[in-house]
């Protein structure tokens, strides 16, 4: 069910995923990744684990330090929303990963964080993802009237509408983009195209490239 | 007309005007000297409107603060006592009706656009625009975002673009005194 790391260095993080993934239920899994405790759950399990992590004295995590959004294009449900917590009495955080996608709501944890209610606005304005119970869902960082959610991965850089001063109308007015010279995007990783060492580096790259020897 | 010996000799005529702004030196004091001359024997100086009027108006550049992002802190340096905007009559506005000048430090966004323009509209005539780094040139960096405005002269007419990312403090006042050029240039008096 779970891929529990034994406790090693990090022995208290440790515990606490082993007790996670042991002791509370709908856990998908409890583990530490790279040194930091990360738990994925489902949706519907959501607000129970989050007041447990709150409430509980081993976890304690009495702040909400960060709420946002990834997208995965090629998944069934292709967002993630990660909720990163930290409890100023332990000194751990914690990291809560749970999937989602465009139309189905995530719960909202504005009451158990009330600092959440940003971050759940920004998540869904960047992102589009929904968060039910949320009662300020609107957007909070884009254009009045903007459309889109800039961060998905199938939103195009330049977005679709741009902003000039009409002399005639005496307004600022959107229209369509009109570029006067396309994005160009760099294959850097190509050995053909490629251009590894860009002007400047050349002398730090001389012994990565294997042109000189370090003796 | 900005030779000593042609100051010297000045007497009977208009004063030398500090047209092109000159260092101090020997050929400033002689303007300076001029000008005192003329007043302790005659008691008056005679001069054509425009360029008191241009002397005023470059003298006193209010700037309004648009600080947008990391040019703001270069544009702060540049108030601040190191470089020292204030002996150059610079000081900074918190209001547009008392602005002479808009400084835009920084990346103009789509959402910021209809406040920059309707800031430049509330603002006095005569009224000038320095664009300071390249985000407000012409997008910088962000040029390609779908939330950022292609240089802010879609927005205002600019009248000094100053490169730069973000540009030095000394940039900066480099762009001021050539707005102050360009003032002293093509300032009138009359209403465009």
């Amino acid at each position: 069910m779970s891929d529990v790391v034994v406790p090693s260095g990090q022995g208290a993080l440790g515990a606490l995923a082993f007790a996670l993934s042991t002791r509370v239920a709908g856990i998908v899994s409890a583990s530490l990744e790279k040194g930091e405790l990360v738990v994925r759950t489902h949706r519907d399990r959501l607000l129970t684990l989050m007041a447990f992590l709150r409430d509980d004295p081993r976890f304690a995590c009495e702040q909400l330090m960060d709420l946002c959004g990834v997208d995965y294009p090629g998944r069934a449900e292709r967002f993630e929303v990660v909720y990163n917590l930290l409890s100023v009495t332990h000194n751990h955080r914690v990291r809560v990963v749970i999937t989602t996608d465009e139309a189905t709501p995530v719960a909202s944890v504005h009451r158990l964080w009330p600092s959440a209610t940003w971050w759940e606005r920004e998540c869904y304005d960047l992102f589009g993802v929904l968060f039910a119970g949320q009662p300020d869902l609107r957007r909070i960082l884009t254009d009045y009237g903007f459309e889109g959610h800039p961060l998905r991965k199938d939103f195009p850089l330049t977005g679709y509408v741009e902003t000039r001063y009409d002399p005639v109308r005496k307004q600022v007015v959107y229209e369509p983009v009109k570029l006067t010279q396309d994005f160009r995007n760099f294959d850097f990783e190509s050995p053909w195209e490629g251009i590894l060492t860009l002007p400047g580096d050349e002398k730090a790259h001389e012994t990565r490239q294997g042109l000189k020897r370090l003796d | 007309m900005n030779g000593v010996g042609k100051a010297d000799n000045a007497a009977a005529e208009a004063v030398v005007w500090n047209r092109e702004a000159l260092s101090p030196g020997p050929e400033q004091d002689a303007v300076i000297d001029s000008v005192n001359r003329h007043i302790t024997e005659k008691g008056f100086v005679v001069a054509s409107l425009d360029k008191i009027v241009n002397w005023g108006r470059t003298g006193s550049l209010w700037p309004m603060s648009f600080g947008l992002a990391c040019c703001a802190v270069e544009m702060i340096h540049a108030y601040m006592p190191r470089y020292d905007l204030d002996r150059m009559g610079i000081i900074p506005r918190g209001s547009p009706r008392q602005s002479d000048v808009m400084i835009v430090a920084g990346t103009l966004t789509n959402k910021m656009a209809p406040a920059l323009r309707r800031v430049y509209d509330q603002m006095a005539e005569p009224r000038w625009v320095i664009s300071m780094g390249s985000c407000a040139n012409g997008g910088g960096y962000y040029h390609y975002s779908y939330s950022v405005v292609r240089g802010c002269d879609r927005i205002v007419p600019v009248d000094v673009y100053v490169p730069g990312c973000p540009p030095t403090a000394e940039a900066l006042i480099y762009g001021i005194m050539q707005l102050q050029k360009k003032i002293r240039r093509t300032g009138t008096i009359l209403r465009g």
